[in-house]
């Protein structure tokens, strides 16, 4: 195997006696767009903070590009942060902003104008080079922060929630913008963000983080169609978690599982290799492309049903509410989550406020 | 009544004060001014409503008045910059290195001392230079003269010096340190490049009230000042001693004009907005 970009090797650190990262270890291969995802407090911008050296390690050490940096100075560290509030220096005009890495390097000043000029050029803010951050939008301020970091061609590039500001529209346009971006210039990106949605759409692979620890590392498909935890089951899209008597009496054996929304057929036909339980519409939310039911179950448990509006409309879908129904799954759709999960797992996590999450 | 009278709303709001500005204030500075072109006899010593510019031509042309006005300018300065380069050190651990219950008990230490009267402190810095006083005693007391005044100056303005300057570094955020460390900058790079171009309003915010409460000064240079004189005492003792009302006006506008100069000057930074 290559040298990975960035490599922690059981990295812990504490506030006081706070632990805010917990025996972490990853590996982060070259080239890759890598997304840190996790809930606030989980840890995720504390092990960025800890790979650009804004904070020091309390255990471990931090690799890059297989030297130790553990104990060197975010200056001396060939990373660049592009930061949640963009950290634009407000006394600079947008070029002298792009220039500065250059500058304190001691680029020669034609070099360094030119470099500064295409980078601004590589977001569409040439014309913007003469403003101050503050004469900008966010979405703009944005694309700065992004050459500026950018411009000095770093190792690996930090990615802070950058996005976290803008609104829902920019923010997907600028979601395929940054992954169009990192396939071009091919740098190693480090995104953390507390959005799965986003971590999705642009991450080659994520890194799932709750409690200052790492619950799973796979790609996008992976980690949605097999969840290691049912903690990462509920962050990473919505889930129905079955645990205990739910478990028993719906799966029909002991342990923890999860069924997601869009795998549970309303109506369904008793056939081979499916599960069909009776059940009972208690709600619906109609939102437009897709409807969903919430069904409780005869048995007891309450599950979440995602169906496609392929025809009818509102009136029908709404009209379902009160009904008697049959709802099933394939059996292969039925994730196994017992066993699987960590020793820190919190059994009393219920689904419901993962919905909100997602 | 008052809400359908926004005028009338608006009079008695600042009434009072725009009174208080424009005839106290305002008027007291015109009557100084006015006053500094009349002249005394010579005998009487009575005030004479004749108009004049004898007084300014005195202070301009006698070497006593340029030596006192460039010795009050210097010593404003060297307070200024003495206060800054203290000043910074404080504001910068107070702001973006002290835990938050630190940072309210500093702020408290630095406003205590504004609650001790003036004489008191000047008095126990004349203690400090006293022959056989501590700093004698160390050998490192430079005894009572200029060096004396601007240190007890420089005490006794630094509070006015570290409140703008943590107000300004309170406004600095923490990520434009770090994005400038990120970027390659060494920690100098980073206070020459970000941290005191963001700072300099707030710096120049302090020397408006270091350089002024200098320039006016005329009690600490009495105490620890020995025989030297400020533009302060030339008014007083004009005014006391020779009873020379329109000279003592006209002494008494230079450090105005001083100030106006310097306010029209700094109005460019931008370090208004920081007061």
């Amino acid at each position: 195997m290559s040298t990975p970009a960035v490599e922690l090797v059981d990295v812990t650190k504490s506030f006081g006696p706070v632990t805010a990262v917990d025996h972490v270890d990853l590996r982060i291969e070259n080239g890759e767009f890598f997304s840190m995802l996790g809930p606030s407090g989980s840890g995720k911008t504390t092990v960025l903070r800890m790979i650009a050296g804004f904070e020091q390690v309390t255990s471990g050490r931090v690799m890059l590009a297989g030297s130790d940096v553990t104990d060197r100075a975010p200056f001396a560290r060939d990373v660049n942060t592009v930061f949640q509030d963009y950290a634009l220096f407000p006394h600079m005009d947008v070029l002298a902003n792009v220039e500065y890495g250059l500058r304190v390097k001691k680029v020669p000043k034609a070099q360094r104008r030119e470099r500064a000029m295409a980078a601004l050029e590589s977001v569409q803010l040439g014309p913007y080079a003469a403003r101050r951050p503050t004469q900008l939008s966010g979405g703009q301020r944005q694309r700065v922060a992004l050459a500026r970091a950018l411009v000095n061609r770093p190792t690996v590039l930090l990615l802070d929630e950058p996005l976290g500001a803008l609104d829902l529209k920019l923010r997907r346009e600028m979601q395929l913008e940054l992954k169009q971006l990192q396939r071009e210039v091919g740098i190693t990106f480090v995104f953390v963000t507390h959005d799965q949605e986003e971590a999705l759409t642009m991450s080659d692979r994520i890194a799932v983080f709750r409690d200052g620890r790492v619950e799973q590392v796979a790609t996008p498909a992976e980690l949605y169609e097999n969840p290691a935890t049912a903690f990462v089951a509920g962050f990473v899209g919505t889930s129905n978690l079955l645990t205990g008597q739910a478990a028993r009496t719906v799966i029909g054996r002991e342990g923890t599982f999860s069924i997601r929304p869009e795998k549970v057929h309303l109506d369904s036909e008793v056939e081979a290799g499916f599960t069909s339980v009776r059940g009972t519409v208690t709600d619906v939310v109609y939102l437009g492309s897709v409807n969903h039911y919430v069904v409780e179950l005869d048995a007891g448990p309450t599950l979440t049903v995602l169906r496609q509006n392929l025809h009818g409309g509102t009136d029908q879908a709404l009209g379902r509410r009160g009904q008697d129904v049959t709802v099933g799954w394939a059996d292969e759709h039925v994730i196994d989550l017992s066993g699987r999960a960590p020793e820190h797992q919190h059994p009393e996590h219920d689904q419901h406020d993962q919905e909100e999450k997602s | 009544m008052l809400h359908r009278h926004p005028r009338l709303r608006l009079g008695l709001l600042l009434g009072p004060p725009m009174l208080w500005l424009g005839v106290l204030y305002l008027g007291s500075l015109a009557a100084l001014f006015i006053t500094s072109l009349w002249t005394v006899d010579a005998f009487g010593g009575n005030i004479q409503r004749i108009w004049n510019l004898d007084n300014y031509r005195d202070l301009f042309t006698l070497d006593v008045y340029r030596t006192i006005t460039g010795r009050t300018l210097v010593t404003a300065a060297a307070v200024t910059v003495i206060d800054a380069l203290l000043a910074f050190p404080i504001a910068l651990y107070m702001a973006k290195v002290a835990s938050p219950r630190r940072q309210r008990l500093l702020v408290i230490a630095v406003l205590t001392p504004l609650w001790a009267s003036y004489l008191v402190k000047a008095y126990a810095w004349r203690a400090m230079f006293a022959n056989g006083g501590p700093l004698d005693a160390l050998g490192v007391s430079p005894g009572y003269g200029l060096t004396a005044t601007v240190l007890t100056l420089s005490y006794l303005w630094l509070p006015y010096m570290i409140l703008p300057m943590y107000a300004g570094l309170e406004r600095l955020p923490t990520s434009l340190i770090e994005a400038s460390a990120d970027l390659g900058a060494s920690t100098a790079t980073t206070m020459r490049r970000v941290v005191l171009p963001v700072l300099f309003p707030a710096a120049v915010a302090g020397s408006i009230f270091t350089f002024s409460l200098t320039l006016g000064d005329y009690i600490a240079v009495k105490i620890v000042g020995g025989a030297n004189q400020m533009l302060g005492n030339v008014v007083y003792d004009s005014f006391l001693t020779g009873n020379n009302l329109p000279f003592a006006a006209a002494v008494a506008t230079i450090p105005v004009a001083v100030m106006l100069v310097y306010l029209t000057a700094v109005r460019r930074t931008g370090a208004l907005d920081s007061l």
